[in-house]
């Protein structure tokens, strides 16, 4: 019952996004250095396969202007760019239409390309939704931005501060654990006598932090005797 | 030993709600119609308050990072202190609460030296005073340097 209500559920899921919506993807904001070469990627989710007749097309529309111009379309396969305005001979398209991707670059940006760009897409028969918009902001270098350093620097300290806690404890373990391999070598010798001293022989040869630590703990036993 | 561990406690309380306050509220730089903090710089005009982010600058973001690890240092303690009150032996000294507090100490001075020093760089060049929330941090540094301090000292009895 249940899962035929679920099944049923994502049926109808199914059939109504289908009818709804082709989701187009862009980012935010997008931030630039004067003279640099800036990506502005576009893209979009639909449940159709890719169709091979899929548009993108981009509008730019400066800071204070009204209205805004259409600066690339990708239809048929093939790029089409706007050959008078501000980006007749900048604009260059990155993208790769049978992955979903209409990404375009804008080579060598100046300050008047601050405004917003708006990329559309169309996978027919899906060609019910949004544009989806970026503003483009071109500085001369580039500006700290609020709360990054202030992040870094208690992300920074508390990282320290798990690190040194962590290797504090893992000194602890690797100390108990010895001591208790000590321990359990000593009780070995009394028990099986020779065998024990010849895997502990052994193991030290395998492995050089064991035989420093077997080696101090033989000086250690040396002491003990002249000692006594 | 009851009466001193209570005396600690509000001690180290009292710390820690200083060093909240003077980083929340908006009044490390005052003048007559405008305040500002760590966050925000707010002008009254008209009687209309208006509120604007504070410069991102390098510096600013640096005393928000101290005060913020400060107030954080200070509450580690705190939880440290009521666990080594339970886990320590008789005569054991709170040596990590201690350092703890230390460390928040020497955090919020760094901080508000940072303020001082260099508070040029993002208030407006015009009247202005120190306000109570950049007293109340200066006065957060010896409390919790003293109760820090005590913390070393102190040894557990029963």
């Amino acid at each position: 019952m249940l899962s035929v209500l679920a099944l049923t559920s994502v049926v109808l899921l199914g059939i109504v996004s289908q009818t709804t919506a082709i989701v187009v993807y862009t980012s935010w904001e997008k931030h630039a250095l004067v003279g640099t070469d800036v990506r502005l990627s576009c893209s979009f989710f639909s449940w159709q396969w890719t169709s091979p007749d899929v548009t993108f097309s981009w509008q730019y529309r400066a800071d204070g202007a009204k209205e805004g111009i259409s600066i690339f379309h990708f239809a048929g396969g093939a790029p089409y760019q706007d050959s008078k305005g501000p980006f007749r001979d900048r604009l260059e398209f990155v993208g790769n239409p049978s992955r979903r991707d209409g990404s375009i670059l804008i080579k060598n940006v100046d300050f008047g390309d601050n405004g917003t760009f708006t990329c559309d897409a169309k996978n027919p028969p899906d060609i019910a939704g949004h544009p989806s918009s970026v503003r483009l902001l071109v500085f001369e270098k580039v500006p700290v931005q609020a709360g990054v350093i202030t992040g870094a620097i208690i992300g920074v300290v508390l990282g320290l501060l798990i690190l040194i806690v962590a290797i504090y404890y893992l000194m602890r373990f690797l100390v108990a654990r010895r001591v208790f391999s000590l321990s359990m070598s000593k009780h070995g010798k009394k028990g099986k006598g020779k065998e024990g001293s010849q895997q502990k022989q052994a193991s030290a040869v395998m492995d050089p932090a064991k035989l420093k630590a077997a080696a101090s703990e033989k000086k250690k036993q040396e002491s003990r005797r002249e000692k006594k | 030993m009851l009466v001193l561990l209570l005396g600690i406690v509000i001690l180290h309380v009292a710390a820690l709600v200083l060093l909240l306050v003077s980083t929340i509220f908006s009044a490390w730089v005052v003048n007559p119609n405008s305040s500002s903090d760590l966050w925000n710089n707010c002008t009254t005009i008209n009687n209309v308050d208006r509120c604007d982010s504070a410069d991102t600058g390098v510096w600013i973001q640096a005393v928000q990072a101290l005060m913020i690890l400060s107030i954080i240092f200070s509450f580690i303690a705190l939880v440290l202190f009521f666990c080594q009150l339970f886990t320590l032996q008789k005569g054991g000294r709170f040596f990590i609460t201690g350092a703890f507090q230390i460390f928040a100490s020497l955090f919020v001075m760094s901080g508000a030296i940072i303020y001082t020093v260099m508070n040029t760089m993002w208030v407006p060049e015009t009247l202005w005073f120190y306000g109570f929330s950049y007293v109340l941090a200066w006065v957060a540094f010896p409390l919790a340097f003293i109760s820090g301090l005590i913390y070393v000292i102190l040894r557990k009895r029963e």
